[in-house]
């Protein structure tokens, strides 16, 4: 069964050490309140799937569903084939990270790596030497004895996904596990996860609220909304191919502009007709009709900024306006810019020390290739 | 008066700590220096002191006063460790009537729950009655004036602060611990083994530790329900100030069970943070 999708830039490699998880049509409500709603979804083995989404969207329910902790009331789940609606969650053989580590504080590091061995009933010598390769991986040798009191929330992290792989499973399901800590550990954890991922083929099902760290880990991004998957595609499918508004907006900066198809070309490409009779050209990934309401959709960094106007390029678009703010962002220059019309743009450019800088109140032209926008039907 | 400066609500703690000193501190500080300094003639005080401690009354008592609150504080932790922990589950309804029932027995005099007891173990009590009635047993069982009855009287007056010690540390127990356990791969009794009960062992210790330092001092159900062997320290003491008019050996036995629960509840201080269970600071 094809995953109607899927890309055609999607590259996750097939492992055998992964398994394939397939969620068909899984629902959870509570009363009338419908919070995973009707869920369809095919991860790969050993692929990183990530379940992004605002707070409330359904995704921590959806995961809580797969490892077996919340009823499905409706839909199947799949692993590798079987239905695991029957199975209790420690017979899943699932790993675990969720968000505030749950390290058991009175075990110290070793034991907490080694509880699911030891509940298993693996033999002594091979716990010690699987726990010891464990820490190895998540940089830890060094902190066997201590407790989680004595580490910090970056080192109780990497104990819980030492716990989590030590038994090499073929799922790790992880709970916005990096939450709690700040944005500089976080980005050296993510690249960690990513690492032993790599190194030990699993798949990996992991529940974010951050789009970044989706866009940075992931060989997919299944984005939820109101408990539905809206969209599922390659981190970079969904940033540049939105399939509507919030998906656009939740990602990144973007701009929408509102407007309706005066013409449609061919069902894939036509022109936008702004409410003060500007014209631009968009492509659409949706068929297109004539006289329907419709958003051009353009990242702020694929905008360049330009102090006059150039010649008139079918592939180029050109609006004029003044520029009303400039924001410092450190590597990037933010400009929100009022065109002619009245319509505010956001254009985001690097830093470089090389472009022009424009100051608030100057007249400017901004410019981008067709190619690089899209019309929103929704 | 540091807490005044720290804290200036604590002059509120004044007339309840002025109850305290006049109404028990002062004249129990008096009696032990009549009974013991005053009234005592001079050099004849140590060796008073160890006729009444080394006699073989008091160290018969003693022995008797550990086995019976052992047995109760085991029987009471066996019976309560469970209720407890179904409270900690149990949906709103469930839980208040559980509640209701361990709670509203408090309000009953210790008198009127011992009494209560005895009317159902007598010999011609309820249970005898029934067990007599369906033919299981011919002549009346001897349940009332033994050991067993002392502890099961005891054990039920002490159950409810062994439950509400355990409910208040179970329910700090974040249950992602056990959620953790269980994806991880552990069973039910595995998870309970290795991770929620010595997550509770705090509260085990706690909770056992106030009701052996409550069943040392106990006097009115051993009293009623126990046989003539069955004597307690308090016992003893009620026999000394009723019967012999010793008051120094009523004294002396009274300063040696206040010395064993001030040592039990040094120990029971380290075992808990007061000032948490309280809600002071932190």
């Amino acid at each position: 069964m094809t995953d109607p999708t899927t890309s055609s830039t999607d590259t996750a490699p097939p492992t055998r050490k992964g398994s394939a998880i397939t969620l068909t049509g899984v629902t959870k409500a509570y009363g009338e309140d419908r919070v995973v709603d009707g869920v369809h979804l095919d991860i790969r083995p050993g692929e990183f799937c990530s379940l992004l989404g605002p707070s409330g969207s359904g995704k921590t329910t959806t995961l809580m569903m797969i490892a077996g902790f919340a009823q499905i009331d409706a839909g199947r789940i799949e692993l590798d084939g079987k239905d695991i609606a029957g199975t209790p969650p420690n017979k899943r053989g699932f790993g675990l990270v969720f968000q505030n580590y749950a390290i058991f504080p009175h075990l110290n590091v070793f034991e907490n790596v080694a509880f699911p061995l030891r509940a298993r009933g693996w033999p002594k010598t091979d716990i010690a030497d699987r726990v010891a390769r464990a820490l190895r991986l998540v940089r830890l040798e060094r902190f066997a004895t201590s407790f989680s009191r004595q580490l910090s929330g970056g080192q109780q992290q990497r104990v819980a996904i030492a716990r989590a792989i030590v038994f090499e499973p073929s799922v790790v399901l992880m709970d916005e596990p990096l939450g709690a800590l700040d944005k500089n550990l976080r980005y050296e954890m993510q690249t960690e996860i990513k690492e032993i991922q790599k190194q030990l083929g699993m798949t990996v099902v992991y529940v974010t609220h951050d789009q970044e760290e989706a866009m940075n880990l992931s060989d997919r991004i299944a984005i939820m909304n109101a408990g539905r998957i809206v969209q599922a595609g390659s981190p970079r499918d969904v940033y540049e191919k939105p399939a509507d508004r919030f998906i656009g907006r939740f990602l990144g900066e973007a701009n929408l502009i509102p407007g309706t198809v005066a013409m449609a070309s061919d069902p894939h490409q036509g022109v936008l007709k702004l409410a003060d009779g500007q014209m631009l050209h968009a492509a659409s990934l949706e068929p297109l009709r004539a006289g329907v309401a419709a958003t051009l959709f353009i990242r702020p960094e694929r905008i360049e900024l330009a102090a006059a106007e150039s010649a008139a390029d079918p592939d180029v678009n050109q609006l004029s306006g003044r520029v009303e703010t400039l924001s410092f962002l450190g590597n990037t220059l933010r400009y929100m810019v009022r065109s002619a019309g009245g319509l505010p743009v956001m254009i985001e450019c690097p830093n470089n020390g090389r472009d022009p800088i424009f100051a608030a109140g100057t007249a400017v032209t901004m410019r981008w290739r067709v190619a690089q926008s899209l019309l929103l039907m929704r | 008066m540091n807490r005044l400066r720290h804290d200036p609500t604590a002059i509120f703690l004044l007339p309840a700590l002025l109850m305290l000193a006049v109404a028990f501190l002062i004249p129990l500080a008096g009696f032990f220096v009549q009974v013991l300094l005053v009234e005592q003639a001079p050099g004849t005080l140590l060796p008073a002191i160890h006729q009444v401690v080394a006699s073989k009354a008091t160290l018969t008592a003693v022995v008797t006063t550990n086995w019976i609150a052992t047995l109760v504080t085991l029987f009471v932790l066996l019976a309560g460790y469970p209720i407890a922990y179904y409270l900690t589950q149990a949906n709103s309804i469930s839980a208040s009537l559980v509640i209701f029932s361990i709670v509203v027995p408090y309000f009953t005099s210790i008198i009127v729950r011992t009494y209560s007891w005895m009317v159902l173990l007598g010999r011609t009590g309820i249970i005898n009655t029934v067990l007599q009635a369906l033919g299981l047993t011919d002549a009346p069982l001897p349940l009332l004036y033994n050991k067993t009855a002392v502890v099961i009287g005891m054990a039920y007056v002490l159950l409810p602060y062994m439950i509400l010690t355990l409910y208040a540390a179970m329910k700090a127990i974040d249950m992602t611990y056990v959620r953790a356990a269980r994806g991880l791969g552990a069973g039910g009794f595995y998870t309970f083994r290795r991770v929620y009960f010595p997550m509770s062992l705090p509260g085990v210790l706690s909770g056992s530790l106030i009701v052996f330092i409550l069943a040392t001092g106990f006097f009115i159900t051993p009293a009623l329900m126990g046989g003539p062997s069955d004597v307690l320290i308090a016992m003893l003491i009620e026999r000394a100030v009723e019967i012999n008019v010793d008051w120094s050996g009523a004294a002396i036995l009274s300063l040696l069970l206040l010395c064993v629960t001030l040592l039990l509840y040094a120990l029971y201080f380290r075992v808990i943070d007061v000032r948490r269970l309280v809600g002071a600071g932190r």
